[in-house]
């Protein structure tokens, strides 16, 4: 006792009339943090890294006492809140599957369907079926919930079934080209784009809306929050539809000729448009322009697929190359060779990418997740294939992976094929969000809940987020902005800098500007300003040049220069 | 190989819960501040399509106007009233039904209160102090005790506890209840002042001070325990009615003829805590919450209005065709009701938070409830939420009112502004807005 009295010298009686040295209540900012304070420091960060909004205010540096205390208190009450939506990871009770290679030599990809079927429980391989059709290649679709499944021919054969249960829904023929079809917000309703024009039908396969303004549209795609229905057209429009009230909300053209391809952002509900020329275009119902234009492959882009988190872009083009995108960052992260172009392209919940190129179906896994550095790394092998019995007379024409089962759904020229992939579906749904067991009471709760927070189409954009945040910028700007005549910064800065560079020729600040910022394909507002001043500078030059030459007569015009 | 594919559990049969798991990954709930805010609209839309804040009157109201209220403390359903015939009624607020009634005064009954013994005191211009008992006598029964005084009465207070209370006049008389003796006890005046006295108050937490407010625009606080008055402030423009704040013994609010209301710490009369600016003719009478956070005021504009008091602007603004120029209003005491009394001789009842209901709410529907208005002050600052949250339906000649008012306030500024641009700096000092109304002060 002694001993360790004398030890820890701070909490004995004071000796030689020396002040007794309390421990101070509040830590120094740079003392060394104790064990469970680290702990509990990592658990917040890694709680923050996957539930956390935005980033914390930094406390330090609000002068005000009151405004401090409040953002104090709110402060605390997201982190309470990140902690125990992290400790709620306990309640999720579904695991996803895996295939995992037991030794160095076996191959993900050598595995078959049979080999799935016979290994996985008797439910799971009820679920792999094929469908024999005749009446055209076709195109599957499943509902948001995964419950239902529509397929349609392209000779005009309609038919929706619940997939898991087999039990029918409706059959239609048609008689007419069907070129893509088209859940709607729940499984009772579904739009068909016919040879003319869109038409949605009942769960009971009754012909309810006739859409008049669209024409012979090639793709559709639905945008479940907003109610959009939009269509892209041969001759290049793409319009959409409010589904609830049956507005057309925004009609543009796209002005690239006959699109080629279609998906939608999950993240943002943003719309791909791919073109003939290789170029994709990123379209929101808000502008006549389309946001971002990128040049994406170097022949036409025949699919594209955004994955759930709305980061990455596929791009399978007719120059046989799958690229991927970084779409935040605008930037190609790899591109990849298929053998022949990746006629379409679906990205499951977890990341898993089925490609169709030629007869194969081939499932590449971790083309998006990190690889050792921020950006994905490149896959050397895929993780399944896929070869159809019936050889290469059958041509797959859609994948699409069913929401929250490990489901993939190609459908093709003779029919309909469910394939198991384990370790695609996302394995705890939220049952407010989307439920894929829903009963009848729920769909219409669900329905109604979902009509009532049914967004605006003037919050499509490129941050969804950007709702409720401050307009920082300045009245100033604002109300330089506002002026459309007055000339924009950028290029009063172009103009000033054009002021000041005296050099000759090929360094010319403006070029060297678009050298910098501008990549060789991203195309947005800014750089199409930089083109057009480029344009412009250039003209002004071949008109001076022509002046002097004018000017100086034929004999002395062989001596004006080239610039000043 | 190890193959798994991912299974569910089917649910149990013959189960009627419906499971309903949920995932709170943020990938999983796309555009979540979009749908917030689209609540949020939707919360405040509804708020709007509730707000039916008028309940209904009392009884068939008075014959002539009414002009002074007192609510009991000490319970939740008795409510008195007196009226310009010199009738004073006792109200049930429960089934808004007369309890009791008596034609008491031949003048204005000009001051009502309740003693904590629930007796009714009322003060009148007939120069008469009478006291009733409403609970234990029938209607039109003669008062019980009757005090004279030498002018006309214009306000009546109760102390807290002791059987004392405050009548003004000219000065204010102290007159001591256990004595049935007619002449006061102590009279309290400012010595230099010599104008009529329209409102005293005793301050029902610190308990010996009283406030009251003169025709010669000023405010003077008194101390019981010393006999003398404390502390004189002088304002711009005469003040209608004080009130004492009743979780916050220092503060006071005063109801001006210049249509504003003012908040004072009584430790500092040079300037004035909050300025509430709303009304558009002078402010009749005003009280604080039973929470100390809130206040009611009735204005000669036919309004009343409900103010938060940390804010400079009414939360909420209450009239009817039928409610003429309102001179009293009084909170209830479970701060849900206000009452106002009105020239047309009604009064009436109002909810105090006008999308409220009355009634048992079931813990989803109170979650609801509490939800919405969570969504409403986190997305306050939007503009289509601020517009929707504030709009109300204004009587036309108080909007008219109201945009003249400002646009003279605006010249007014403007002409100032100018004067100081063109004058050397430095000689026109900016004042504050709190302090602008007050001339003066005196101990």
């Amino acid at each position: 006792m002694d001993q360790l009295d004398k030890i820890s010298g701070q909490d004995t009686e004071p000796s030689n009339g020396q002040h007794r040295q309390t421990t101070l209540a509040r830590k120094r900012p740079t003392a060394v943090l104790s064990q469970e304070e680290r702990e509990r420091q990592r658990q917040v960060a890694e709680a923050r890294k996957k539930y956390g909004r935005g980033r914390p205010v930094r406390l330090n540096q609000v002068k005000d006492k009151k405004l401090k205390s409040a953002l104090r208190r709110i402060e605390n009450k997201y982190q309470d809140a990140v902690l125990g939506a992290k400790d709620a990871e306990i309640l999720l009770e579904n695991q996803s599957g895996f295939l995992q290679p037991e030794s160095a030599l076996e191959r993900t990809y050598k595995v078959r369907q049979e080999d799935i079927s016979e290994a996985v429980s008797v439910q799971q391989a009820k679920k792999s079926f094929e469908l024999k059709l005749d009446l055209g290649p076709y195109c599957a679709n499943y509902t948001r919930n995964g419950k239902q499944l529509l397929l349609a021919g392209q000779k005009g054969h309609i038919a929706t079934c619940d997939w898991r249960s087999g039990k029918p829904g409706c059959e239609l023929n048609l008689n007419e080209t069907v070129r893509d079809a088209k859940w709607l917000h729940n499984d009772q309703y579904f739009a068909v784009a016919q040879k003319k024009h869109v038409y949605i039908y009942d769960a009971a396969g009754v012909e309810i809306h006739v859409l008049r303004k669209y024409v012979e549209t090639s793709h559709l795609e639905f945008l479940p929050y907003h109610f959009l229905l939009a269509g892209v057209e041969n001759s290049g429009f793409l319009r959409y539809t409010d589904t609830s009230t049956g507005q057309i909300v925004a009609e543009h053209p796209t002005r690239k000729g006959p699109p080629t391809a279609l998906a939608q952002n999950p993240y943002n509900a943003i719309l791909h448009v791919g073109h003939q020329n290789g170029t994709v275009s990123l379209w929101s119902p808000n502008s006549t322009d389309p946001l971002i234009r990128i040049q994406a492959n170097t022949g036409a882009v025949r699919s594209i697929a955004m994955d759930r988190s709305g980061h990455y872009m596929l791009t399978g083009g007719q120059d046989s190359r799958l690229k991927l995108w970084d779409i935040r960052a605008l930037k190609e992260v790899h591109s990849y060779s298929t053998r022949q172009p990746a006629t379409s392209i679906s990205i499951s919940d977890r990341g898993l990418a089925a490609v169709v190129s030629g007869t194969s179906t081939t499932i590449w896994k971790d083309l998006l997740t990190a690889g050792n550095s921020s950006q994905p790394g490149k896959v050397q092998s895929p993780y399944l294939n896929y070869h159809s019995s019936l050889g290469t007379q059958v041509k797959p024409n859609t994948v699409g992976f069913c929401p929250f089962e490990d489901i993939l759904g190609v459908a093709h020229s003779s029919g309909f094929t469910s394939l198991i992939v384990p370790g695609a579906g996302e394995a705890n749904y939220d049952a407010l969000e989307v439920n894929p067991y829903e009963t009848r009471t729920q769909r219409r709760e669900a329905e109604v809940k979902s009509l009532l927070t049914k967004l605006q189409p003037e919050t499509i954009a490129l941050d969804p987020n950007f709702i409720g945040s401050l307009d920082v910028r300045s009245a100033e700007q604002r109300a330089r902005e506002k002026d459309l005549d007055a000339p924009s910064r950028e290029e009063e800065k172009m103009a000033m800098l054009k002021e000041r560079n005296r050099a000759r020729g090929k360094n010319s600040a403006l070029r060297r500007h678009l050298r910098k910022k501008g990549g060789k394909n991203i195309i947005d507002e800014k750089r199409v300003r930089m083109e057009q001043m480029r344009h412009e500078k250039s003209e002004r030059e071949k008109e001076r040049i022509t002046g002097e030459k004018m000017e100086l007569g034929p004999a002395l015009a062989r001596f004006v220069g080239g610039s000043r | 190989m190890k193959i798994k594919s991912l299974s569910r559990a089917p649910a149990p049969a013959g189960s009627d819960v419906v499971r309903q798991p949920r995932n709170l990954d943020p990938s999983q709930h796309p555009f979540e501040r979009a749908r917030e805010y689209t609540r949020a609209v939707n919360a405040v839309k509804m708020e709007r399509m509730f707000a039916a804040p008028f309940v209904g009157q009392m009884g068939h109201g008075h014959v002539d106007g009414v002009y002074t209220m007192a609510k009991d403390p000490g319970s939740l359903e008795r409510f008195g009233s007196g009226s310009g015939d010199g009738v004073i009624k006792v109200w049930d607020l429960v089934s808004r039904e007369e309890v009791w009634s008596v034609r008491g005064h031949e003048n204005i009954v000009k001051g009502i209160c309740w003693t904590p013994d629930r007796k009714l005191l009322s003060c009148a211009t007939d120069k008469t102090v009478k006291l009733w008992d409403p609970y234990n006598t029938e209607s039109k029964s003669p008062p019980l005790a009757t005090y004279l005084g030498q002018g006309a009465f214009t306000d009546i207070s109760h102390h807290r506890t002791e059987p004392a209370i405050a009548v003004a006049s000219g000065a204010i008389s102290i007159y001591d209840l256990s004595r049935p003796a007619s002449a006061p006890t102590q009279t309290l005046r400012w010595p230099t002042s010599t104008d009529t006295l329209t409102s005293v108050s005793f301050n029902q937490s610190e308990t010996s001070v009283l406030a009251s407010t003169a025709l010669d625009r000023a405010i003077v606080l008194y101390d019981l325990r010393t006999s003398s008055p404390l502390h004189k402030a002088i304002l711009n423009l005469a003040s209608n009615k004080v009130t004492w704040n009743p979780m916050e013994p220092f503060n006071f609010a005063v109801a001006n003829e210049d249509h504003n209301i003012y908040i004072f710490d009584m430790r500092k009369m040079t300037r004035a805590l909050n300025v509430l600016k709303d009304h558009v003719a002078a402010v009749m009478d005003l009280e604080f919450s039973p929470t100390g956070e809130e206040l009611i005021s009735a204005s000669y504009d036919r309004t009343i209005r409900l103010w938060n008091r940390d804010r400079g602007h009414s939360r909420d603004i209450y009239h009817t065709k039928r409610m003429q120029r309102v001179f009293s209003c009084k909170w209830t005491p479970d701060n849900k009701y206000v009452l106002s009394g009105s020239d047309d001789g009604n009064i009436r009842l109002w909810r105090a938070n006008a999308s409220d209901r009355a009634g048992i709410k079931s813990a989803r529907q109170m979650q609801k409830i509490e939800y919405d208005q969570a969504l409403i002050r986190r997305y306050s600052h939007m503009p289509e939420i601020k517009r929707i949250k504030r709009h109300r339906h204004m009587p036309k000649p108080i909007k008219k009112a109201g945009e003249i008012k400002r646009e003279e306030l605006n010249s007014i500024k403007r002409k100032e502004e100018n004067v100081r641009k063109h004058s050397k700096p430095g000689s026109m000092l900016r004042q504050p807005e709190r302090t602008k109304m007050v001339l003066g002060t005196e101990r």
